[in-house]
């Protein structure tokens, strides 16, 4: 029980309870249960784009083309769905993850064979990315009306009472869980981020991680892209800018440490519900939409700061523990 | 990464040191070359259009990377340093934000500059004690300061915009030299540029940040003061945005919320592909000097044939992958035509 207290995650669980309790005292249909389902529904798009930026962040690097990917990607799809209306709607799921896996895995490949370093290689790439989805769309938008139904319904429709919006988001978490805790590629990932030089000696594939957690978190912006088109029916050249500010967010709000080696799946979810009750509160409490990028850079720096604290704190645990 | 790590890194760099005119070789070719790509955007901006070659227009257009010119220079020692600074965008829309309040407020010409200039250096001040008190990764304090930074400005100004400035507060982004078509922003970079030469090269600071990029740890042992370094490199980065932004918003005459959105990258592939290392250390001011006229004078050049914004941007973001990874290959082409065929034999197993 001491144990469980003392994990951020219930840290955090408690955090986010304690925020929708204070918003409720001034808004009481917050807490509905559909408004409560609005927000995991709107929060799932952050949910998917922040498990592969945990990835990255695991090796010690960091992912700043999510945005530009999930906008190249959304417009390639919705473009193909307006001019080849005939494509059934279940290709859009493999084609997303396909498109944003092969832009993930460019920058994996400058940052394993290239030596880039991964803010370096990503920042390009989000230039690059933005700069093409102009080029694809000729600067033009597409909108709602000219997406078929099946495709604005991708997001809604619904399978055993839950939208295929919060599907995705459950099944990539449950995956995710499960690469990372359970398989030998995942903890790779760990060993890669806890210390590159031991993990190389003790025999991990660093090239192979770092492609791994590249074209992860692609294939995983692509998917979103395809997901956050559909579902606000509109596809443009600014969609999604800025985006990797917010999943970098829910990283280390989740606990995950900004150098790298340590974070848990379920830490990078509740870090994404803890903003997207963030920004659902926002309009319910009349504030301006314009308070939300303030919020989050002084959220970022909190649990930075805070986590650098924490971190310290357990190392001297454990090495006074050592020194028994 | 690990210091383990970085002292593996710095044996390789040690070695390749002990050959002292190889190294000199090639920075001398990395500068040369991007002063005979400079040779080649004018040449061939000459011939694709009649109005590039025309020395009003060549003094005008440096009115569009004057800015990013005078960033690029504290940016350097940030860089050489080994650390890296993306909150300074954001930085100038918090500084031109309250320069705004305060002509708002009826300030006057000086007044507003020292405003915009303080701003800077607190933001600059912020940032870096943040990253050096509590040894936080430089990218991650950035990253979160250029959200807050920005989103205060967003907070602040929404949808609105100051528009209202003095009219002698014009003269800095807009002012000529007397008479002349010389800009009084070139002015200002060239006393920049002066200033982080003679820093960089004729002083103990200068040394000291090569010391503490080359490797941190040994410069501690040193007697390095490490963190004040980085600290005072974080402040002077703050101020040069500070004055970055009053140029600018002299110059555009405004304050929006999304002032010089997108600058950090800019200013960040300037240095770069100056040819200073990313990960500190290696690099000096004149291949920055040379990179800044070469950027500045190819989107001269693409603006003049109707390119748009949004592919330069592809540009920018191709040559600044493309400036790191071409002296890794230059350099590790000798090397392996040395190696033969069995490394890319090995190389091939191991991808199976």
């Amino acid at each position: 029980m001491k144990k469980l207290l003392k994990r951020k995650e219930t840290t955090l669980v408690l955090l986010i309870l304690l925020l929708v309790f204070a918003v409720s005292l001034r808004a009481p249909g917050f807490v509905a249960p559909s408004s409560l389902l609005n927000i995991i529904v709107d929060t799932s798009i952050l949910i998917i784009v922040s498990l592969g930026q945990f990835g990255v962040i695991l090796i010690g690097g960091i992912d700043l083309s999510i945005g530009s990917t999930m906008a190249l990607v959304g417009m390639a799809a919705a473009m193909l769905n307006q001019f080849v209306p005939s494509i059934p709607v279940w290709f859009f799921a493999p084609f997303s993850l396909l498109a944003g896996a092969l832009l993930g895995g460019l920058g994996g490949i400058l940052v394993a064979f290239g030596k880039l370093p991964p803010l370096i290689a990503s920042l390009g790439m989000m230039s690059a990315y933005r700069g093409l989805v102009f080029i694809l769309s000729k600067g033009q938008w597409v909108t709602a009306n000219e997406m078929t139904e099946g495709f604005r319904k991708i997001p809604e429709g619904l399978t055993l009472g839950l939208p295929h919006m919060v599907w995705a988001a459950l099944i990539v978490a449950l995956l995710a869980h499960l690469f990372m805790r359970h398989t030998r590629s995942g903890r790779d990932v760990y060993a890669i981020g806890g210390n590159p030089t031991a993990a190389r000696f003790a025999g991990v594939n660093q090239s192979k991680v770092e492609i791994n957690v590249f074209l992860i978190s692609g294939a995983l912006a692509g998917l979103a892209g395809l997901l956050y088109v559909s579902r606000y029916g509109i596809a443009q050249n600014e969609t999604a800018s800025g985006f990797e500010m917010q999943t970098v967010a829910a990283a280390v709000l989740g606990g995950v440490n900004i150098a790298g080696g340590s974070g848990t799946v379920l830490g990078v979810i509740l870090g994404s519900l803890f903003l997207g009750v963030v920004n659902n509160a926002l309009p319910v409490l009349r504030l301006s939409p314009f308070l939300q990028m303030a919020i989050q850079g002084f959220i970022i720096l909190t649990a930075v700061v805070a986590n650098t604290l924490v971190d310290r704190r357990n190392k001297r645990v454990f090495a006074a523990g050592r020194a028994r | 990464m690990s210091d383990l790590g970085t002292g593996f890194v710095d044996s390789s760099r040690l070695t390749r040191m002990s050959g002292p005119r190889r190294l000199a070789d090639f920075l001398l070719r990395w500068e040369s070359m991007l002063f005979f790509i400079f040779i080649a955007v004018f040449v061939g901006n000459s011939l694709l259009s009649p109005y590039f070659l025309d020395p009003f227009n060549l003094f005008d257009a440096t009115f569009n990377f004057m800015e990013k010119a005078v960033m690029a220079m504290p940016m350097m020692f940030v860089i050489l340093l080994g650390d890296i600074d993306i909150s300074v965008a954001s930085i100038i829309s918090l500084s031109s934000l309250f320069m705004g309040m305060a002509s708002a407020g009826g300030a006057d010409t000086p007044t507003i500059i020292a405003i915009g200039l303080a701003v800077g250096l607190l933001a600059g001040i912020f940032n870096g004690l943040l990253i050096t008190r509590l040894a936080i990764p430089s990218i991650a304090v950035t990253l979160g300061s250029s959200s807050l930074f920005r989103g205060i400005a967003n907070a602040v100004l929404g949808d609105q915009a100051y528009t209202k400035y003095p009219a002698s507060f014009a003269f800095v982004g807009q002012g000529y030299l007397g008479d002349s078509i010389v800009p009084f922003e070139i002015l200002i970079f060239l006393a920049t540029a002066l200033f982080a030469g003679i820093v960089l090269n004729r002083t103990v600071y200068g040394r000291h940040v090569y010391a503490v990029g080359n490797n941190k740890t040994a410069a501690r042992f040193s007697g390095v003061p490490v963190d004040r370094v980085r600290l005072i490199a974080f402040a002077v980065n703050g101020l040069a945005a500070g004055a970055a932004a009053i140029m600018l918003t002299s110059r555009i005459g405004s304050t929006r919320p999304n002032i010089a959105s997108g600058y950090e990258t800019d200013v960040i592939t300037i240095v770069v592909l100056g040819g200073v290392a990313i990960t500190g250390g290696k690099g000096n001011i004149a291949g920055v000097i040379i990179s800044i006229f070469l950027l500045g004078y190819l989107k001269f050049g693409m603006g003049v044939l109707n390119v748009p914004g949004k592919v330069m941007n592809i540009i920018t973001g191709v040559l600044l992958v493309v400036a790191i990874l071409l002296p890794k290959f230059t350099d590790g082409l000798r090397a392996r035509l040395r190696a033969g065929k069995a490394k890319s034999r090995a190389r091939g197993e191991e991808k199976v």
